[in-house]
This record gives C-alpha cells, structure tokens and sequence, in this order.
C-alpha cells in the first residue's frame, strides 16, 4: 500500500505546532496502525530527522497507553484500540489525518503524544477501597451476586485510554470517572468510601478543566472497551445521592 | 463555599438544573399546547379568550407561571455556563472529524437550536403575552362579563404569512431541541434503567413531534380557514 501521512508536530508543549505530510511505501496490510508508524520512524531517523513520537506500550489492547485521532475518530475507524487497528482498515492511495487527543486538561507534550495524569489525579482523588491488612481472607467471604460482579467487571474494563475525552464534543471526563466510580460503588468493598468517593472524583474531574456531559453518546460509540453510559448515570446518582447525604458541608 | 453553592457549581449540579428546568419547560409546553387547542374551535375565539382570562389571572395558575418564567431564565443562563465551560475545555480542535459517525445532530447543536428558539420566544412573548398584560386589546362581552379579545390579535397576527413560516419553522427547532433534550434529561438525573429507559426514548420521540406539530397547525390553520 501506499499511503500519504498528515501527522501533527508539535516540538513541546509551548510550541504552536502544525501538520507535517509523510509518503510512505510498501505497506503491508497485515501490519497494524503503530508497526505503520515504526516504519515511518526508522525511515526518518535514517535521513537524521526527528521521528514521529506517539504513546504506545502493550501494544495488545489492554493498557490504554496508544492515542491518536485518526481520520477524525479516536483510536481510528474501528471501536477497538489504536495498537489493535490494522492497515486493512485503509484504503491503497489513502491520505491518513494523524492528531492527538484534543482536551486542555490533556496538553500535547509532543507530536501525538499528550499528558494524561489528570486521569490518575481522578484516580488518586478517591478510586480506591481502604482494607485493613492482616491475613489473606477467604475466597468467597464476601457473597457479591453474579450479575452485580459483572456489572462491576464491565465498568472496570476501561483502560483509561481517554478516547472518551477525545471522542466528546465538550472534552468532558464523564464515561472515564462514571466507569471508575461504578466499578467501587457496586461492590461490597467499595461501600466505606463510597459517598466521599463520588464527590471527591467529581471534584477533581472538575478542577482538571474537563467539560460537561451533553449526553451525546459519543463517548460509549468510540470507546474501545464498550464502556456503557448507563455508568454516566449511575455515576450521576451517586453524586446527587452523595451530596445530599454525606457529612461534608 | 457551602454545599449547595458547591454542588450547584459544579459540572453535575449544572446540568442538574439543566435537566430540572428543561422538564419544567416540557411541561408547561404540555399545559400551553392543551389550552391553545381552543383555538380550532369554530366559536369566533370566545372559549380561548375566556382560557386566556383565566390564564392571567388565576392565582394558582400565577404560581405556575412565574415557574416558568424562572425555569426558562435559569435554563438560559445554565445553557450560557455551560456552553462556555464546553467551549474552554477543547481550546484546540481538531483538524478533522467525523462526529456524526458517533452521535446525532440535535445533540451536538443544543445551543444552537436553544438560541434560536430564544429569539422565537422573545417575538413570541412580545407578540401576545406583553399584549395581554399590558396592551390595549379590544374587549368582549360574553353572557355580561368582559374580556380582552387576544383572539382577534392571535387572528390578525395570523394573517402575516411570513409571521406563519417563522413560527412554523421555530416549532421544526423545539422539536429538534426536544428530540434529544427529553430523554437526555432523565439520563442526567440518573433515570436509566432497562425497564423505564426505552419507554422515555419512545415517550420522547412521540412528544417531540406532537407537541411541535400541534403547536405548529395553529397558525397554519388561522391562516387557511380565515
Ligand atoms: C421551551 C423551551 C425549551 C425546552 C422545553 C427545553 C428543554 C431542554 C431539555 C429537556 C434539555 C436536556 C437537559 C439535559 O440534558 O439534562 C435541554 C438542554 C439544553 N437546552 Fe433547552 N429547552 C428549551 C429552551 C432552551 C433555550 C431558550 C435555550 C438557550 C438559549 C436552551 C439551551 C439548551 C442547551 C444548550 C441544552 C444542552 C445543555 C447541555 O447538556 O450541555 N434551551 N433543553
Ligand atoms: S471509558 Fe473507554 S474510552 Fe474512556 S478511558 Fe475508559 S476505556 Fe478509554
Ligand atoms: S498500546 Fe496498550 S492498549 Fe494500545
């Protein structure tokens, strides 16, 4: 295949930045999105240019670490993850539009790259259960019924990729956080905190600049782990719940 | 800051009132639509101006209204923050998009649809509402009792077919704006469940094409058969 690049460069995060056009040849439709980009790489560390720097680490679908808006979508055509995107998904002759997530709380830090710690502040601000330490306990001491485990199982699927951020129209963190919240909320362990948790992470989702939820779906359509916005919901009466009943004045 | 400031600043609680007032809104529309039924009564406006009457000057129905009135300034004011809360979250955009591939038009355009529906109540309001309070209607006598006689203005405006289209063409917004504005109130406040979820996506699919169109047939209707 052969295929022109429209990639965004961006030296640093004080840089203005702009797009940079790339030809690349002879590849191959089995390849997947980022051995595309590798090749690309090594062609232009070869001519002593700097190479195209995006994020990327299990390169198998499971830790949320590939970006990249491609084509005007995030992680690509397909509702799968970047790393998981195959150049069979493209078109021979096909310019490809490469950007990175587009949200203040996520500034660029270089080319395709961007800073995406305030997820983890989000994190940090209250998705955890505290347990005493001691003994291993028992399988099974706490009975938590099939359907609620999968419900919990099905909102701790997000990898934290922020595609939802990237995919929404106001930048807003609402699937991510719902998805964190959910996951604890719906579990026996997750009851201690659980009234501090949604208001604490709510709280933080705010303060790092992300926008409001519309509800526009766009969020659970591009979101490479199926995440529902039946979470945004259940998030939503969380807080409601939270701020009417907790002891935080 | 105190609880109830906090809650209201933030991104949930403002999309609390959101909700809260947009369903406001929706009823009153259902209220307003009902009423105005009156006007395809072949009676000369008689059964409409006696409503109207009762309209403005009933004490409970006062209660109502100034609902209404702070629901759509609240409405208005929260749209506002949060466009602007929206806008600043995505300071750079993207070069290419393929949005309508993920979500659909009304949703992404809820401002633009609100603003336009703004503008239409402004004339609106000052076509017939300030009318009726302040203005200075001809009166009629119905069995001794008098009244002002809103019909014949709702007649005569009726008789403008460009004041016909626009109105027409407001109610094609408010019937975009409610397309996805009715449900997705529910799903702010929390309300999706598998057993009730489905049936608000049908109960708001209906009513924004109803309400709307009835709406709309009204003066359609004046400026066809008069
Ligand atoms: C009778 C008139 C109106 C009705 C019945 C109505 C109803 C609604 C409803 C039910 C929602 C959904 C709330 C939610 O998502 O939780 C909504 C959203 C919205 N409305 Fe209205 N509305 C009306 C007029 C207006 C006007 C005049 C404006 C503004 C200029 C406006 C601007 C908006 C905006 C921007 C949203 C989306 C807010 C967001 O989620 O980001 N609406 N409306
Ligand atoms: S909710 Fe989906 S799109 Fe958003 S961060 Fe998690 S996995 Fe990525
Ligand atoms: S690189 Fe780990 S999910 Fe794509």
């Amino acid at each position: 295949m052969k295929l022109t690049l429209k990639i965004w460069r961006q030296k640093n995060s004080s840089d203005k930045g702009g797009f940079a056009t790339y030809p690349v040849d002879h590849v191959s439709k089995d390849m997947s999105f980022l051995e595309m980009l590798d090749v690309l790489n090594e062609e232009l560390t070869e001519k002593g240019e700097d190479p195209v720097h995006f994020d990327h680490d299990c390169r198998e679908g499971i830790c949320g670490m590939c970006s990249l808006y491609i084509n005007g979508k995030p992680h690509g055509p397909l509702q799968t993850t970047t790393c998981q995107l195959h150049m069979r998904s493209f078109n021979d002759g096909e310019t490809i539009t490469i950007e990175p997530w587009r949200a203040k709380a996520f500034p660029v830090v270089k080319d395709l790259v961007v800073d995406r710690e305030a997820f983890d502040r989000i994190i940090q601000a209250g998705g955890y259960v505290n347990v005493n330490t001691g003994g291993v306990p028992d399988a099974n001491e706490i009975p938590v019924a099939k359907t609620i485990a999968d419900l919990a199982m099905d909102a701790a699927q997000c990898i934290g990729c922020g595609a939802c951020v990237a995919a929404c129209k106001n930048a807003s963190a609402m699937l991510f956080t719902s998805a964190k919240v959910s996951q604890l909320a719906l579990l026996p362990q997750g009851q201690v905190e659980r009234k501090t948790r949604a208001e604490k992470m709510v709280a933080q989702m705010d303060a790092e600049g992300f926008g409001a939820c519309t509800n526009t779906g766009a969020c659970e359509a591009e979101c490479p782990k199926g995440i529902s916005i039946t979470n945004i919901a259940r998030m939503n009466r969380e807080y409601f719940s939270a701020v009417m009943s907790s002891d935080n004045v | 800051m105190s609880w109830v400031t906090k809650t209201l600043k933030s991104t949930l609680g403002r999309k609390l009132i959101m909700a809260l007032t947009g369903l406001f809104l929706i009823l009153f529309l259902t209220g307003h639509v009902s009423g105005n039924m009156l006007l395809f009564k072949n009676d000369g406006g008689e059964a409409f101006n006696i409503y109207a009457k009762f309209m403005t000057t009933n004490p409970a129905v006062k209660v109502l209204s100034y609902l209404t009135y702070i629901s759509v300034i609240a409405h208005v004011i929260y749209s506002i923050i949060l466009s602007r809360q929206n806008k600043s979250a995505r300071p750079i955009g993207y070069a290419e998009s393929k949005a309508s591939t993920n979500s659909r038009w009304a949703s992404r355009n809820m401002g633009i649809l609100g603003t336009i529906i703004l503008i239409f109540l402004v004339v609106h309001m000052q076509s017939f509402w300030a009318q009726m309070h302040w203005g200075d209607l001809p009166v009629v006598t119905y069995d001794g009792e008098e009244y002002k006689d809103l019909y014949s203005i709702v007649n005569f405006a009726f008789q403008n077919i460009f004041m016909v289209i626009g109105y027409v063409v407001a109610m094609a917004f408010l019937a975009f704006h409610l397309s996805h504005g009715f449900a997705s109130a529910f799903q702010t406040l929390g309300w999706n469940h598998k057993k009730y979820s489905p049936a608000i996506k049908a109960i708001g699919q209906f009513y924004c094409i109803v309400v709307p169109v009835l709406f709309a047939a009204m003066p359609l209707y004046i400026y066809f058969t008069s």
